[in-house]
């Protein structure tokens, strides 16, 4: 085991420990929270790199090159069975996510120094953001699905700390519990899939020398085992750990915590909702690929697992990107985005692999975390305006931001030659390829395309409505450039999007052969020239046609309704409401979970204490009667002997006078009636 | 006088003191009586001993001299009790002492 | 090395569970009324109990052969009878006594302001924590029923003495719930010594269900007394009431140790004595167990006063426990291959009694710290932003409602892991069918924070005082305990595990 595998446990351990020295340090110590957190982040984007050049050094020509270490954890008795180990896992799909989420989550410190500048829980806010990265990457570095789901959770606190951050705002403190909350019913199908994972293979380990669940004997045995209705034990597995992808990552239909959770700091959205947390999702079916890509021997078609995900994936790109369309808050577009581009994800996942959704997830996290900050630029610039309809003209205040917006903008959209172009067409290449038999089949490439469209269209309406034509946010105050401190992450952002882009470093040929260890799937040209004809027509229709609508004509006021309202506005209204998904759950879920506890309380209060008040009236009525009959049947007889006995003493008492004189009396007749009596007998005999 | 009329006197004064006693209320007439019927019990130890057969021994006189002195502690001792039954009741009167009573 | 060595030797159980109950008497008779004195000598006496604990726990034989009991006292009591005075612990036992250890004095010392009457109410509460050691050590029936028993008199009077203003039906109905329980479970015992003529519990799980001593109708009798102290659906209707009217350190008592009372007769008495009972009543038992979870969960969403969502949350967490203590009672019969599992459910149920007692106590004794603050008024919507001018309160009591919403990394999440792990195997179903109670209690329990200490401060509580020194040196025990166990739990597993193998081992005769 190489050295880099040794500490990689450090990885996660150092902003874990400057989380905790935080949590215990004053409240005013700025100069502690700004060095602690920055200089653990920058430790930990060393080591990464460092396990990042140690995985390419041990990649070799056949198979991907891991390394990990497993610990024992807890031992609950029975012996072997009764053992569960922990660990920590080096392979290239940790080592790109580590460097991405380690680099990326830099930047984003460094720019929460000057976003976070005025808070008052400045220190807060960094032990926080030092908990979530710690837990991040312990989440990349598992080597074991249970430290995984605990890190997995851990997250989930951290976004639920941050998004609540401005507790005092209730809109906020509702986000952060919404974003819990839904994320934690995916969740629940994750553990259900975690110990039936645990249950069929007795361990949780991913790779153990042959011995751990994703490797060759664990999955041959949950193929060949079928669970009730004839599926596969492992797609049923699959498809319980798919729930928790899904809420973590925004799919449909848990999508709806993720545009809420923008009611948290800038700086939080980017690194946690745009960037990390969110392509964790798509992280753990990268992970759990080999379970969800296993097919039992003999069955027709594909891995129906994987066939979800896509279908899935597919529809969250469409879906988000119509409902981005038509929204107003900068940052609200974006989430959508983010949506929509994490359905890109799982639809690469599920089409073409590991490699391609990671691939896209990589870039998506350089580019997203670009715009994210951007736009936290934009709103600290603009005085803490959101509303794209009251920026406008931005571009000439804050050059800066709008160049390095502009790339992460470009890339997201897929100008051709940029990343995202390269990353978004790999997609689109692997959902045609083998595809094209059916119009079902294809269906998702064509959803694909269709996003694209839409993608490039609210991209550019945004952009447009945001930096061109005049300022409308009022005459108080103008625009102004963000410090230096928030400006140079977005530089370095930009730098780093651009320097993938460079023709000659063809990142993407590298980073599929990092990824598969060599393998390559063989796609005809003749598909890949197709399809980048037809991206290059998607981002060409929807940026000419945000061109016609927001830039020719120009936005006049901040009030006017938009151009797309104008024409549609029943449609326009329907994506303004994000079809009404909140609603539709608001009066559903929620209504039925309400009531479900209104239900129980009432269960509680009138049917169990009912019967125990039933039984209790039963008593009582029991010892109503019995005192009845003690009163007027026991009791009665009782009473009149006692007072016949009574009043027979009472007539015995009478002679007892205690008059001595009457006693005397009677002695005397006595006396005197024996002696005649005596007398009488004497004489008589 | 015969022994006879004697006696019929004697009996006559016991009669009378026994009389007092059982019915008079007043508790000094009652201890009053029961002297009178000890007179009578002393004078037929005289009437016994003059009409007896040794009328010489001064035996019957004995009798009541000892008699008398007994029945002067004895007197002395009731009216000490009389005393003390006026003291608790306030009063002499034996209807009203009662406290015996069943 | 001499004290040492004299420890050794000396009755150590019974030195335990004696010394309160003497601390009791003389606390009870002390001059002084003033309640911060007679508080400060039963805080004393309640704490010395732990250095005993802490000795056992150092000299505790982590696999002694047969996992069998330690510091065992055993003496003849009523030989015609079979009754002996005999106590013990084993792993179960330890951690259990180490839990009333740690609730006690932290009851005591939550019991601040001044009770009227102090002398009584301190000396009934060490009254309590002699009953809870003899009840979780003895192992012969008939001093075990009388601790059972003891523990129940203090604990009424507690709360009809000191409750809230309808504590007196309160106490009745507590009263009067668990005395049937404990009649109709004396009956079952005297039923099987009549069968089986011993009065021991490690000889009867060894001999009773062989013979045929352990009857259906026996276990029902039995089962009820346990069902109503745990409590299980439908024998809890005495506990929100309970928990919401006992002044809250009693509360803290009542759910973070004496509830344990029944979970521990589940483990120590039903299961090993009447294992073929269990598993022919599954059925009923599981579902019981389901309902326990998930309607406790959803009456707690519905609930208004944070007592009573608490008390139900209560009722939820043990649920969990009591399904694992009836999966585990599966394939009796049937080969060793499920041993891991039930040992996993199990350990699962031990860690997780400890646990929620530990952190339920916690949040109780917060509950209490709010109710001193706001002059007894603890509706959630009553308050409202408290974190911007109370953070540590915020901070502190958060991690206690994380810790029992089952947040990895924290201590509840470890119990709930294994009893699902070893559930699920043991029965898919009924663990799939739990799972929704898991969801909402987070929806509560977040919901408090959210309500409590979210939003905008209301103005009427613009004073409310941070947590003291004092009040944070209170809960900083077991709010560590709360981390060391989210991510050592094998400190308390190394404890458990013979105990669990042992008790596996004998489901498998």
């Amino acid at each position: 085991m190489s050295e880099a595998t040794q500490t990689l446990w450090l990885i996660p351990t150092l902003p874990l420990l400057a989380a905790g020295a935080l949590a215990l340090t004053p409240r005013d110590n700025r100069t502690a929270a700004k060095a602690l957190s920055i200089g653990s982040m920058a430790l930990a984007l060393l080591l990464s790199i460092r396990g990042l050049l140690e995985s390419l050094r041990l990649q070799g020509d056949h198979g991907v090159a891991r390394e990990f270490f497993n610990f024992v954890w807890l031992s609950f008795g029975a012996g072997e069975a009764g053992v569960l180990k922990l660990g920590v896992v080096l392979d290239p799909l940790t080592a790109v996510m580590l460097v991405m989420v380690t680099f990326v989550g830099l930047l984003i410190f460094i720019f929460s120094v000057g976003y976070m500048e005025h808070d008052a829980n400045f220190k807060q806010f960094f032990c926080f953001l030092s908990l979530f990265a710690a837990a991040m990457l312990g989440l990349i570095v598992s080597n074991s699905l249970l430290l995984l789901f605990i890190c997995w959770e851990l997250v989930g606190v951290a976004s639920y700390l941050l998004i609540g951050f401005w507790f005092h705002n209730p809109e906020a403190a509702a986000a952060a519990k919404k974003a819990f909350i839904t994320t934690r019913i995916g969740d629940m199908g994750f553990l259900l899939g975690m110990v039936w994972l645990y249950a069929e293979t007795g361990t949780l380990l991913f790779y153990d020398g042959g011995a751990g669940c994703l490797e060759q004997g664990a999955i041959a045995a949950m193929v060949a085992k079928t669970a009730a209705g004839g599926i596969a034990v492992s797609t049923c597995i699959a498809l319980l750990i798919f729930c928790g992808a899904v809420g973590k990552s925004g799919q449909l239909p848990l999508h709806v915590w993720l545009p809420d959770a923008m009611e948290g700091p800038t700086p939080v959205s980017a690194l946690i909702h745009a960037a990390t947390m969110v392509a964790a999702g798509v992280f753990l079916v990268a992970r759990m690929f080999p379970v969800f890509e296993a097919v039992p021997p003999g069955a027709e078609g594909g891995a129906t697992a994987l066939t979800i995900v896509t279908w899935v994936g597919a529809t969250t790109a469409v879906f988000a990107a119509l409902i981005a369309v038509a929204q107003n808050d900068i940052k609200r577009i974006l989430a959508y985005s983010t949506v929509s581009q994490l359905g890109y994800m799982m639809l690469g996942i599920g089409v073409g692999g590991v490699a391609v959704g990671m691939f896209h997830l990589i870039m998506h996290a350089f580019f997203k975390a670009l715009l994210f900050l951007g736009a936290g630029s934009v709103i600290h610039g603009c005085h803490e305006e959101q509303d794209i309809r009251k920026m406008g003209g931005i571009k000439d205040h804050m050059p800066w931001t709008f160049y390095t917006y502009a790339i992460g903008m470009l890339c997201l959209t897929g100008l051709p030659f940029l990343v995202g172009f390269v990353s978004k067409d790999e997609i689109l290449v692997s959902a045609l390829h083998g595809n094209t038999d059916s119009l079902v089949s294809l269906l998702p490439f064509l959803m694909g395309l269709f996003g694209a469209v839409l993608t490039s269209f609210y991209m550019f309406r945004q952009v447009f409505y945001a930096f061109y034509g005049e300022y409308r946010g009022g005459d108080e105050h103008t625009p102004h450039e963000s410090p230096k401190v928030m400006v140079a992450p977005l530089v370095g952002l930009a730098a780093a999007l651009v320097f993938f882009s460079l023709p000659k470093l063809n990142p993407w040929g590298w980073f599929s052969g990092f990824l598969e260890g060599g393998h390559h799937h063989e796609i005809p040209t003749g598909h890949v020239a197709v399809v980048i004809f037809l991206s290059v027509v998607a981002f060409l229709v929807g940026a000419s046609l945000a061109y016609r609508l927001y830039f020719r004509r120009g936005i006049r006021s901040a009030d006017a309704p938009d151009a797309l309202q104008e024409r549609f506005p029943e449609a326009f209204e329907t994506l303004a409401g994000r079809f009404h998904v909140d609603e539709l759950y608001e009066a559903s879920v929620i209504k039925a979970n309400a009531w479900l506890a209104k239900m129980a309380d009432l269960l509680d209060r009138k049917v169990w204490n009912g019967i125990t008040q039933f039984v209790t009236q039963v008593a009582v009525m029991f010892a109503w009667f019995a005192r009845l009959f003690d009163e007027y049947v026991i009791n009665l007889g009782f009473d009149f002997g006692c007072r016949r006995v009574n009043d027979g003493g009472r007539f015995a008492t009478k002679p007892q006078s205690g008059q001595i004189q009457s006693y005397l009396r009677v002695i005397g007749i006595s006396l005197a009636v024996g002696v005649l009596l005596l007398t009488w007998g004497c004489s008589g005999s | 006088m015969t022994l006879e009329a004697w006696l019929v006197f004697s009996a006559a004064l016991f009669c009378v003191g026994l009389c007092g006693a059982l019915i008079r209320r007043n508790a000094i007439i009652v201890l009053l009586s029961i002297e009178l019927m000890l007179n009578a019990a002393n004078l037929n130890f005289i009437i016994f001993w003059r009409y007896g057969v040794n009328a010489d021994a001064a035996s019957g006189v004995m009798m009541v001299i000892f008699s008398i002195g007994i029945a002067a502690a004895e007197a002395a001792v009731g009216l000490a009790l009389v005393i003390a039954v006026y003291r608790h009741f306030k009063t002499v009167n034996l209807d009203k002492v009662d406290s015996m009573k069943g | 090395m001499g004290v040492f060595g004299l420890m050794n030797d000396a009755p150590l159980i019974s030195i335990l569970t004696f010394f309160p109950l003497v601390g009791a008497l003389i606390v009870g008779l002390l001059r002084s009324n003033d309640a911060a004195r007679v508080r400060a000598m039963a805080f004393a006496v309640s704490l010395v109990t732990l250095f005993p604990i802490a000795f056992m726990w150092l000299n505790f034989e982590t696999y002694p052969a047969g996992g069998g009991l330690q510091f065992v006292e055993r003496h003849d009591w009523i030989p015609s009878l079979g009754v002996e005075y005999f106590v013990g612990i084993d792993g179960l036992g330890l951690l259990m006594i180490l839990l009333t250890g740690i609730v006690a004095p932290m009851a005591i010392q939550a019991s601040s302001g001044s009770p009227k009457n102090p002398r009584l109410y301190f000396a009934l509460i060490l009254f309590l924590q002699a009953g809870l050691y003899g009840a979780f050590t003895a192992l012969n029936f008939f001093h075990w029923f009388l601790f059972w028993e003891l523990v129940l008199i203090p604990s009424y009077f507690l709360i009809r003495n000191w409750g809230g203003p309808r504590c007196r039906a309160a106490a009745l109905q507590f009263f009067i719930f668990t005395m049937v329980g404990s009649i109709a479970m004396l009956v079952g015992f005297v039923a099987l010594y009549q069968n089986a003529a011993s009065f021991d519990f490690m000889e009867l799980a060894e001999g009773a269900r062989n013979n045929g001593a352990a009857t259906m109708a026996i276990f029902v009798c039995v089962l009820l007394g346990f069902a109503v102290k745990v409590p299980l659906i439908p024998f809890h209707s005495w506990l929100p009431a309970t928990y919401s009217e006992a002044p809250t350190p009693v509360t803290m008592l009542l759910t973070g140790v004496m509830s344990k009372m029944g979970v521990y007769g589940f483990v120590r008495i039903l299961l090993p004595i009447f294992p073929a009972q269990v598993e022919a009543a599954l059925g009923v038992l599981t579902a019981l167990a389901v309902l326990t979870i998930v309607l406790s969960a959803l009456a707690a969403l519905a609930q208004t006063d944070l007592k009573r969502m608490l008390a139900y949350s209560s009722v939820n967490h043990l649920g969990y426990c009591m399904l694992a203590v009836f999966a585990a009672s599966q394939y009796t019969s049937v080969d060793p291959q499920w041993a891991a599992e039930k040992s996993a459910a199990l350990s699962g149920v031990i860690i997780q009694m400890f646990n929620h007692g530990v952190t339920a106590a916690a949040i109780f004794c917060f509950i209490g710290f709010i109710e001193q603050r706001s002059g007894g008024l603890r509706g959630v919507d009553d308050f409202g932003g408290l974190r911007k001018i109370a953070p540590v309160f915020c901070g502190l009591m958060g991690i206690s409602l994380f810790a029992s919403l089952g947040l990895p990394g924290l201590s509840g999440f470890v119990g709930e892991f294994l009893i699902f792990k070893g559930v699920f195997a043991l029965n898919s179903w009924a663990a799939a069918l739990a799972t929704p109670g898991l969801l909402v209690t987070a929806v509560f329990l977040l919901k408090i924070l959210q309500r409590v200490f979210s939003g905008p401060l209301n103005e009427k509580w613009a004073g409310f005082a941070e947590l003291t020194t004092r009040e944070q040196m209170l809960v900083a025990p077991a709010v560590a305990l709360m981390f060391v166990l989210g991510v050592y739990p094998q400190l308390f597993l190394n404890l458990t595990n013979s105990t669990v193998v042992r008790i596996v081992n004998q489901l498998a005769n």
